[in-house]
């Protein structure tokens, strides 16, 4: 009876301790919106909801509008997500797949490599060769697509497009290696089902994907939530322009950016407000976008409980 | 280790290690491998398998475990091949043809020769798309009705129907494992395979869903040539018309599995089904 008792006063002690350290994520993830919220209330006071909306940022006239930065952080993050999620999902299936044994470690280790290389070296070779790559594209592009209102404006090479790739080029990384690990996970047993069917290799690839695909939506959700806050590269090729446009061609601006390029400018008071309440913007983007893709992936793995706990879902990361 | 309910007659020592005596020939033979070997890299796990395994009939393939009779049956399809460093020698004649020839079409070979494994492993799909998934990428219909018409008969013939009528478009992974296993026969049976390899597809069951098993085995073989691999002794007694015992990678005895269970011609055939090792 002693010996049942202390048991359960260790799995009661387990329990809470484990129960409290989850609570410290919540504290914080609260303290953090409360204090960017406390720290921007002049901003918030003067601007209400017009924030959100308002096009115009002008620090010399005291107007300011989160909205071309909104614009910005999700075109540049959504145009690296269409960029990346082919090539990366292609690499996670070669490498786990396809590929022959010899090469496998190599590839896992040239992946994990790129996803080593800090912001600003990516930033750097994005202002020495990506640019003028970009800007030679743009350029050869005919003038009958030009008019297109994708692909207007002059081919200045920093803007929108510069901006995409690059943050592609950081995402895949992350996105392939989550992925592969999903894949990874499916058990055998699906692959020879498949097989065993009369599947051909492509039909039995298919069938291990389709058996992670939560996983994988997760690991390219992570990609999106590194796209959204990723600020050096990005600050560094996209062109600094608080101005929408839907034209890839066009510099642009985006929220991680604004606040890198400009927290320390802000000579008022409401400048610097706004400024937070950018961050507070951001935080909240990405606090959506990630209950969004949980809901995707919980509501995608309701109906097959059993082959959902089997592959790891990646907690998309935050950003902010 | 299970007892046989057969009395057994007193043993006839074998002291040499037995080799299988080579089966006379058989027209009614469905598959046929003969002086089969075969290594995982370096290593030789099966060594010289003659075997036979005729039409509607049951062959069970029995022995302890490690011995080689899931890396058997799977040369049967060829599902070693995705295995990396796995190497055959020997033949494996399907109908009067090599399916280790070169000009052999791996995919519909395995379409011919369908398999059940050991755990189920239905696809996280709805019943009715994990029975018609075989007959979709093997394009084996022509319309809609004709997909419904053979998966209902699928799942007629692996006695899962009248369980699942009800509910064909809710989740596969929802079902209980016996009903899970009798689904992935199902889903087999549905591409029409002339074969069905069976690797211990009731290990995993309770005797109620393993007596439901039995009894389709049973079904089944009117229709195909059945082989299986099972670890219950009972069972193989039960289900299967010849038996094969494995022994570390040799084929020591086959023959009528009245035979091997009353009067075995070797002695270590009867120690293992008596149970003293394995
Ligand atoms: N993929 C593999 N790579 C290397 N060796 C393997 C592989 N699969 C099986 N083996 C080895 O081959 C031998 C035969 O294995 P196999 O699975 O055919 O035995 P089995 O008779 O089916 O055993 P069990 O009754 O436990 O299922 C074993 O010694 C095993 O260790
Ligand atoms: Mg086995």
């Amino acid at each position: 009876m002693g010996r049942v008792g202390k048991k359960r006063s260790i799995d009661l002690g387990f329990r809470l301790g484990t129960g409290a350290f989850a609570l410290v994520l919540v504290v914080i993830v609260c303290a953090i919106g409360f204090e960017l919220t406390r720290q921007s209330m002049l901003s918030i006071e003067k601007f209400g909801f017009d924030f959100w909306r308002t096009e115009v940022w002008d620090p010399v006239a005291g107007q300011f509008g989160a909205l071309p930065f909104i614009w910005g952080t999700l075109y540049s993050s959504l145009l690296a997500l269409a960029i990346a999620t082919p090539i990366a999902l292609g690499i996670a299936v070669f490498i786990s797949e396809l590929c022959p044994n010899w090469l496998r470690q190599p590839l896992v280790f040239l992946t994990e490599l790129l996803a080593a290389i800090p912001s600003i070296v990516y930033g750097l070779w994005g202002i020495f060769v990506l640019v003028p790559a970009v800007r030679a594209f743009e350029t050869s592009m005919p003038s009958a697509l030009r008019q297109l209102p994708m692909f207007s404006g002059p081919p200045l090479g920093v803007g929108m497009l510069a901006a995409g790739v690059i943050l592609a080029i950081m995402v895949i990384p992350f996105t392939s290696s989550v992925a592969r690990e999903v894949l990874k996970s499916v058990p055998a047993a699906q692959r020879e089902g498949a097989y065993a069917l009369g599947a051909t290799r492509f039909e039995a690839i298919r069938a291990a994907v389709y058996f992670a695909r939560t996983g994988i939506i997760g690991a390219v959700m992570l990609g999106f939530g590194r796209a959204l806050g990723e600020t050096m590269a990005v600050t560094m090729v996209i062109g600094n322009n608080p101005k929408i446009s839907a034209s890839l061609f066009a510099p642009q601006y985006t929220m991680a950016a604004v606040l890198a390029n400009e927290f320390t400018e802000a000579d008022t008071e409401l400048y610097l407000n706004a400024l937070i309440e950018i961050g507070l913007v951001l935080f909240v983007i990405t606090l959506v976008v990630n209950s969004l893709s949980r809901l995707l992936i919980w509501s995608m793995a309701r109906p097959a409980r059993q082959d959902a706990a089997a592959v790891v879902v990646p907690a998309a990361e935050s950003a902010a | 280790m299970l007892q046989t309910a057969v009395p057994l007659p007193s043993p006839a020592a074998v002291p040499s290690l037995p080799v299988a005596p080579a089966p006379a020939p058989d027209t009614a033979a469905k598959i046929t491998a003969s002086g089969l070997d075969f290594y995982y890299g370096p290593r030789r796990v099966l060594e010289q398998i003659t075997l036979q395994m005729r039409r509607n009939e049951v062959t069970a393939l029995i022995g302890p475990s490690g011995c080689g009779k899931s890396t058997f049956l799977r040369t049967l399809n060829r599902m070693n091949d995705i295995v990396p460093g796995a190497r055959v020698e020997g033949s494996v004649v399907l109908d009067g043809r090599d399916i280790y020839a070169a000009a052999v079409d791996v995919v519909d070979l395995r379409r011919r020769v369908g398999m059940v494994f050991q755990k189920s492993n239905p696809f996280p799909k709805s019943i009715f798309d994990n029975v018609a998934y075989g007959l979709r990428i093997n394009r084996m219909t022509r319309s809609r009705e004709d997909l419904e018409g053979r998966v209902e008969a699928s799942l007629r013939s692996a006695a899962l129907w009248d369980e699942v009528k009800d509910r064909l478009h809710t989740s596969a992974l929802a079902l209980s494992g016996g009903q899970q296993q009798r689904l992935c026969i199902a889903r087999a049976l549905a591409v029409e395979p002339e074969v069905l390899l069976m690797d211990e597809p009731a290990s995993a069951l309770d005797p109620i869903a393993t007596q439901r098993i039995e009894e389709l085995i049973y079904q089944l073989k009117s229709r195909y040539t059945i082989v299986i691999v099972t670890h219950n002794m009972q069972q193989a007694a039960r289900v299967s018309d010849v038996t094969a015992f494995f022994w570390l990678g040799r084929l020591v005895e086959t023959g009528l599995t009245t035979k091997i269970f009353t009067a075995p011609a070797q002695k270590l055939t009867e120690d293992y089904i008596t149970g003293r090792f394995g």
